[in-house]
């Protein structure tokens, strides 16, 4: 996979160049001629590549060189921040209406994860405590109704349906039952289609001005091509939207989409779906999105994961652990059983620089099997070996293996895997004390 | 995640009762106009069945396509001298045309590499070599459609979520029905809401038996029941669908690898196609669709779907370029009569004219 790594192959191109001081129009042409490579491989659309291009040059020739960063860092760094900028600074939220219901309306291109997205949307929503209604105004794709349906009920949200009449009838008809019913959120799911495609787009703007959606949101695939610009322009041109809805990125699309939409139409991207359940909508983070285009991984998101399922007291008590070298297995198996709150392990994989690409990944085990088979093991440990695993002799080991339905080998993988862990942590808290400010690098796994 | 999972069941008993009174009201209603609307679409679709509804539709299909890709390199190449300018301003077409950079750059190579030798100064001759090297590209390992001559043949269809997989069966199984054929469908995608009610309307619309199990069920069984049913009931062709899956998700190749597995025993043989159906909006990441589904069953070329877009389909040079993969068919439209041969000679003829 030619561009899977860009700030590797950027520190390479570099490496050569070694400058000291400020930034030369050398470096930064070498430089910026992967990132535009890189863009493009994104699926960024060529002419936002071109004056992004030329504004980051412009920006960087000059510039200091940190001392703490390489020519390489020192270009990508400006270049994600461009990138972030141009993205659009925070997240953005949903507008709600001064009076209820609010009522947001779905639209994009067949295929592009509309209902889907609904019914997520629909979840989020009823999971902070609003009354949703899910309405199904795609009349055209055979069983599109009662698709809506089965993911209402999957996530118990009602779904508002009149078969296959007008959209328009529909979408009215749903904001009087919502009313009606006391439902604050009115999600229309209308049928996929082409953006020049004349009539169906006149069928969304009677809608529109029908019921006055408070947000027109545009769904659109992660895995869009150069089209995305088009797509994206002339729905905005047609409808107004308020923002984008970008689905699928659980798949090793690097996105460049999202990058293209928001600098033509200047709308943001409020929501990202991640998996195919129903709980996988989350907030767009323009600057994660950025490091994602650009194939540099998403630590942010993976730290942010890590803080959100690591349990802060748990943490304090393994650092203590650590600095007295009292780590068991009890400790190691919890470590376990936090790592895997986090999420499936692949996606996890997938956030790391450089992993985001099928490849490489496939030569890692991401099996979650092997946890369970851990798990397995530990638990068939007595309290007495799982604090003191040094006293599991070859017998204990036939034993730990047979009560787990594992072999003997893969308890002996076990232990040597935990004490190479212990090994380490010993290392890190003896770092800890040579140096004070060394506790930034534990606030990291926190 | 888990306690969200049991938050929501537990609180489902309350809820259930509203739920329900909304349904209740609407059910009927949906059944009704359901079969109301399949007869109306019915005899949309009959009407045009003509040669020439059938050409201007492929042709109203692919204008739509060429719009902004050829059109601009006529517009930038007639009388002009040919400079650095002038093969930077055709990458950049290539490029936005979804062809992709390494695809593109080659192409470009060998057409620097062309002027040169066969000493080409004008403008309009580099057009028509751009269009021979394309043409070259992508019959160079153009595959049609092929069917055995044994019975039942079969045909599995797979792709990522929302490229258009139950749609393009629909269509392909009016088309082989057309042929005289006796067709008969699997419903595979277990995993969807809704997916197997699709393909049936589908089933309705072209005439043919579908075999499906309910949703959640083994995909690997529907697998099996329809190669035993297009035995039994002697039938020429199945048709397998199956759930759209991102080609990233480790486990759900490894099913749709394990439903490839459960057909081929059935059947006795390889299945005659493995299709990948492609959205032509698609980007680069069209090329680690086919790389990795590819990995998991034997993809035997790609069905490009919605073309009638503006999108340029130029992926699918980068896909006979980089993996070696025929375009069998294209989807162009939403009628039953929407699905043609992929034919590379004609296909950038139209594109260039």
């Amino acid at each position: 996979m030619p561009f899977s790594n860009l700030t590797g192959r950027l520190q390479e191109t570099l490496r050569k160049l070694r400058t000291r001081g400020k930034l030369t129009e050398k470096d930064v042409e070498a430089a910026l001629r992967e990132v535009r490579l890189a863009l493009l491989e994104a699926d960024v659309n060529y002419k936002v590549v071109r004056d992004f291009i030329g504004k980051v040059k412009e920006r960087a020739v000059g510039h200091e060189v940190l001392s703490s960063l390489s020519p390489a860092q020192q270009v990508i760094k400006i270049v994600n921040e461009e990138l972030t900028e141009l993205m659009g600074g925070t997240q953005s939220k949903i507008t709600f209406a001064s009076k209820p219901p609010t009522i947001i309306m779905m639209v994009g291109l067949q295929g592009a994860g509309k209902t889907t997205t609904s019914g997520k949307l629909a979840l989020s929503f009823k999971n902070k405590g609003h009354r949703p209604l899910l309405v199904a105004a795609d009349i055209y794709r055979p069983a599109a109704i009662k698709q809506l349906i089965v993911v209402g009920e999957q996530i118990d949200v009602p779904v508002f349906s009149m078969g296959e009449t007008n959209p328009v009838d529909i979408a009215k008809a749903a904001v009087a039952h919502a009313d009606r019913h006391g439902n604050d959120i009115v999600i229309i799911d209308t049928a996929g289609r082409l953006h020049i495609d004349t009539e169906l787009m006149g069928e969304l703007e009677e809608i529109k001005n029908a019921v006055a959606p408070h947000e027109i949101l545009l769904v659109v695939d992660s895995m869009t091509g150069q089209e995305a610009v088009n797509v994206a322009s002339s729905f905005d041109e047609q409808l107004g939207i308020d923002g984008v809805i970008l689905t699928k990125l659980d798949g090793d699309a690097r996105g460049g989409a999202a990058l293209s939409i928001k600098a033509v139409t200047g709308k943001p991207i409020k929501f990202a779906t991640m998996s195919e359940k129903m709980d996988g909508l989350e907030v767009f983070h323009p600057d994660r999105m950025a490091s994602r285009i650009l194939g540099m991984g998403d630590v942010l998101s993976l730290i942010e994961k890590a803080e959100a399922s690591f349990d802060e007291q748990k943490a304090r008590e393994l650092t203590e652990k650590m600095r007295q070298d009292a780590f068991t297995l009890e400790d190691f198996k919890d470590q376990l059983n936090q790592i895997k709150q986090m999420g499936p392990l692949d996606q996890l994989l997938g956030m790391l620089p450089g992993m985001g690409r099928m490849n490489q990944l496939k030569n890692l085990d991401v099996d979650e099997s092997h946890l369970k088979r851990i798990e397995a093991i530990i638990d068939s440990m007595t309290v007495e070996e799982r604090r003191n695993p040094d006293i599991i002799g070859g017998s204990r080991r036939r034993r730990i293996a047979q009560g787990s339905g594992t072999r003997v080998q893969d308890v002996n993988r076990l232990l040597k895997q935990f004490n190479q862990t212990r090994q380490l942590m010993k290392q890190f808290a003896g770092m800890e004390k040579k140096m004070k400010k060394g506790r930034g690098m534990f606030n990291l796994f926190r | 995640m888990l306690r969200r999972l049991f938050g929501s069941r537990g609180s489902r008993k309350n809820e259930a009762k509203q739920e329900i009174q909304v349904q209740e009201v609407t059910e009927p209603e949906v059944e009704q106009q359901e079969v109301e609307v399949q007869e109306v679409e019915t005899e949309n679709t009959v009407e045009p069945v003509t040669k020439t509804g059938l050409f201007a539709r492929l042709k109203q299909g692919l204008s739509k396509t060429r719009t902004g890709f050829i059109d601009r390199i006529s517009q930038i190449v007639t009388g002009r001298a040919i400079d650095e300018e002038l093969f930077e301003e055709l990458e950049e077409i290539l490029i936005q045309a979804d062809v992709g950079v390494t695809t593109t750059l080659e192409l470009m190579d060998t057409i620097r590499e062309r002027v040169k030798t066969d000493k080409i100064t004008d403008g309009s001759g580099l057009q028509s070599l751009l269009k021979e090297e394309i043409v070259a590209l992508l019959s160079k390992h153009h595959q049609p459609l092929a069917l055995s001559d044994e019975r039942p043949a079969g045909i599995m269809v797979v792709g990522v979520n929302g490229a258009g997989k139950t749609t393009t069966i629909g269509k392909l199984a009016y088309r082989l029905k057309q042929e005289q054929a006796k067709v008969l469908l699997g419903a595979g995608d277990t995993f969807r809401a809704a997916a197997s009610d699709q393909l049936k309307v589908w089933a309705e619309r072209v005439g043919v038996d579908v075999i499906a199990h309910q949703e959640g069920a083994d995909p690997g069984a529907v697998a099996f029941d329809t190669v035993a049913a297009a035995k039994a009931r002697k039938a020429d062709v199945f048709i397998l669908d199956t759930a759209g899956r991102l080609q990233t998700k480790t486990n759900l190749m490894a099913e749709l690898g394990k439903v490839y597995r459960v057909a081929k025993r059935e059947l006795g043989r390889d299945l005659d196609e493995v299709l990948l159906v492609v959205d032509a909006t698609t980007g680069q990441n069209a090329l680690s669709q086919a790389r990795l589904f590819s990995e998991a069953a034997p993809v035997t070329g790609i069905v490009l779907t919605k073309l009638d877009g503006t999108a340029k389909g130029g992926i699918v040079l980068a896909l006979a370029n980089e993996l070696k993969l025929p375009v069998k068919l294209v989807g162009v439209g939403e009628q039953m009569l929407d699905l043609q041969d992929f034919d590379p000679v004609e296909f950038t003829e139209a594109l260039f004219s």
